[in-house]
């Protein structure tokens, strides 16, 4: 390494921290933010860190709004749908992977089609929908129509693409009937995809939006993300320590779920970019 | 194993998920395609016969529609700023990353993927308080320098870029990290031939870097686009539209129609949304296909 070299990969860093300070910078001032007093948060010019820490936040976001409960629901129905999309998508995608059948093709094609749709194009039907079934302001509405996605098919299904053929024929030959085949071969080869498939879904059901703020009508129903959208533009708008103190519940499971997992994250993001 | 048999063991793993597919994504987008042409409104859940077509006048209204129009045009405006911000921000952060940074690259991954995975709600109140133009952090921060910071989101000429920088600030990492798999994936023997013909950093990249990176590139043009087109929670959050409708999105006047009942209003709204999207998604294939 030249001299230069070494002066180019310093001034490197040093952009690279500054970026990294503007991206991590909110979220830290978020966190410490939600500890200081309601006093201290309109305080101009603002500080950085908590002068006289507290805890009484949490304790009147607590005790104000239903938090534990729009917790309870967001873990429901984030749970609920996770399972369901890694073992409807795992098994469709097999059939369409490894099982040539009368009306596979057909079934890809739809399943891609759809890739592109806005969700907001099915939010009127889907509404008239639940609302037909009686379903409004249930659990099934808010995992029902997550449980069965585009994405997680073809995930699935190219992922197990690349499981050898002869793997599967030599389990038929001894016998082994395909659902055999599936549980026992496929699903251990296919550990990383599922991994993939797992974190990304709950995710997105974590801190899914529109839907649910549609499908949600009474508090009772809200998840964490609506509920702290419809306090920050209600009555609540001004209760900044309120509101902190809401997103740093919402924002820190999902951190700490990320952080512990970033590897299998950034590795089948990355391949499904490349796919 | 015969036909039939085939048949019915390929159902029994599929069916599930087909069935849950046809009836919550499959049918709901016709059914909205339909419901488009027609006057339904929310009265008439109940009393479905009371539903007639009304052909194409609900696009035909939307025309009319000076708020369709203005969402339209800051949508337009969001894509067009945040699509190339976003993507320059990411390329540049992950040409960095490739250069020169070993020891720490995951600490720079993490960090700046982070605002990827938290919520966008969370997120924008976070930033609605950065942003308070007396109290906030961001016009303290640049008062400390010396310059006036805007009232960023109660004015109608700064509220609409503030929230394309607020975007490309959030979904950076996602396209990021792409990029980085895809710089990763160019054989380093590609660099070293074009260093013997005497080819600058410069011209690396052009020549190589680019061309080689193009698929990649294609692909974050398109899911990038297809997202910001449907921008929605940011101006729920932060503006609720204004002030005076600057930041009034497509989705968002959608989500307007429906929450007024006008259900056949709302699915024309809906569905220029989704051919904007392949439109869109067209037009970058078309420039970003490998035709050299």
């Amino acid at each position: 390494m030249t001299a230069r070299d070494r002066v180019a990969t310093a001034v490197l860093h040093v952009l690279l921290t500054a970026g990294l300070v503007v991206m991590v910078g909110p979220f830290i001032w978020m966190l410490a933010s939600s500890f200081k007093t309601d006093a201290e948060i309109r305080r101009s010019p603002p500080t950085w860190w908590p002068e006289d820490p507290t805890l009484d936040n949490y304790s009147n976001l607590l005790g104000r709004l239903d938090f534990p409960a729009y917790f309870t629901n967001s873990v429901v129905v984030a749970v609920l749908t996770t399972v369901g999309n890694l073992m409807f998508c795992a098994a469709a995608g097999y059939a369409l992977a490894k099982l040539r059948f009368a009306g596979s093709r057909l079934l890809f094609g739809v399943v891609l089609g759809t890739i592109m749709v806005p969700s907001i194009v099915t939010l009127v039907p889907l509404f008239v929908l639940v609302s037909n079934l009686g379903l409004v302001n249930s659990y099934a509405a808010l995992v029902l129509p997550f449980l069965a996605q585009a994405f997680g098919v073809f995930l699935m299904r190219q992922f197990m693409l690349s499981i050898p053929e002869d793997l599967l024929e030599a389990a038929r030959i001894d016998g082994a009937g395909e659902w055999r085949i599936f549980f026992r071969i496929v699903l251990p080869l296919c550990r990383p995809a599922l991994a993939t498939l797992g974190i990304l879904t709950f995710l997105a059901s974590w801190n899914n939006f529109l839907w649910p703020l549609v499908a949600a009508t009474t508090e009772d129903r809200y998840t964490l993300p609506v509920a702290l959208a419809l306090y920050s533009v209600g009555q609540n708008r001004a209760r900044y320590d309120l509101l902190l103190a809401g997103s740093v519940l919402v924002v820190v499971p999902v951190l700490i779920v990320f952080v512990l997992l970033q590897r299998h994250f950034v590795r089948g993001i990355a391949t499904t970019g490349l796919k | 194993m015969s036909q039939v048999r085939r048949a019915v063991t390929g159902w029994g793993f599929a069916l599930p998920f087909a069935a849950l597919f046809a009836v919550f994504m499959a049918v709901p987008v016709l059914a909205s395609l339909v419901m488009s042409f027609t006057d339904i409104r929310s009265t008439d859940l109940r009393d479905p016969l009371a539903v007639d077509f009304v052909g194409l006048d609900n696009y035909l209204r939307l025309f009319d529609d000076e708020l369709f129009v203005r969402a339209a045009t800051n949508t337009a405006v969001f894509v067009v700023l945040g699509v190339p911000l976003t993507m320059a921000g990411a390329l540049l952060v992950a040409l960095g990353l490739n250069a020169g940074v070993t020891r720490f690259r995951t600490v720079f991954r993490v960090g700046y993927y982070l605002p990827v995975v938290t919520s966008i709600v969370a997120i924008a109140v976070v930033w609605r308080f950065l942003l308070q133009p007396d109290t906030g952090l961001v016009n303290t921060m640049l008062g400390l320098v010396g310059i006036d910071g805007a009232k960023w989101l109660d004015d109608t000429r700064t509220a609409l870029p503030t929230l394309v920088v607020m975007a490309a600030w959030r979904n950076l990492g996602f396209s990021m990290v792409i990029f980085l798999a895809g710089l990763q994936a160019i054989p380093q023997d590609l660099y070293e031939a074009a260093r013997i013909d005497g080819a600058g950093r410069w011209a690396q990249f052009r020549y190589v870097t680019l061309p080689v990176l193009r698929p990649t590139l294609l692909f974050v043009a398109v899911v990038t686009t297809i997202g910001y087109v449907q921008f929605f929670e940011e101006p729920f959050v932060m503006t609720q539209g204004g002030p005076l409708d600057s930041t009034l999105s497509m989705a968002y006047h959608t989500y307007n129609q429906f929450g007024f009942g006008s259900y056949g209003y709302a699915s024309a709204m809906s569905y220029v949304l989704f051919l904007v999207v392949v439109a869109l998604s067209i037009a970058w294939f078309r420039l970003l296909r490998a035709n050299t």
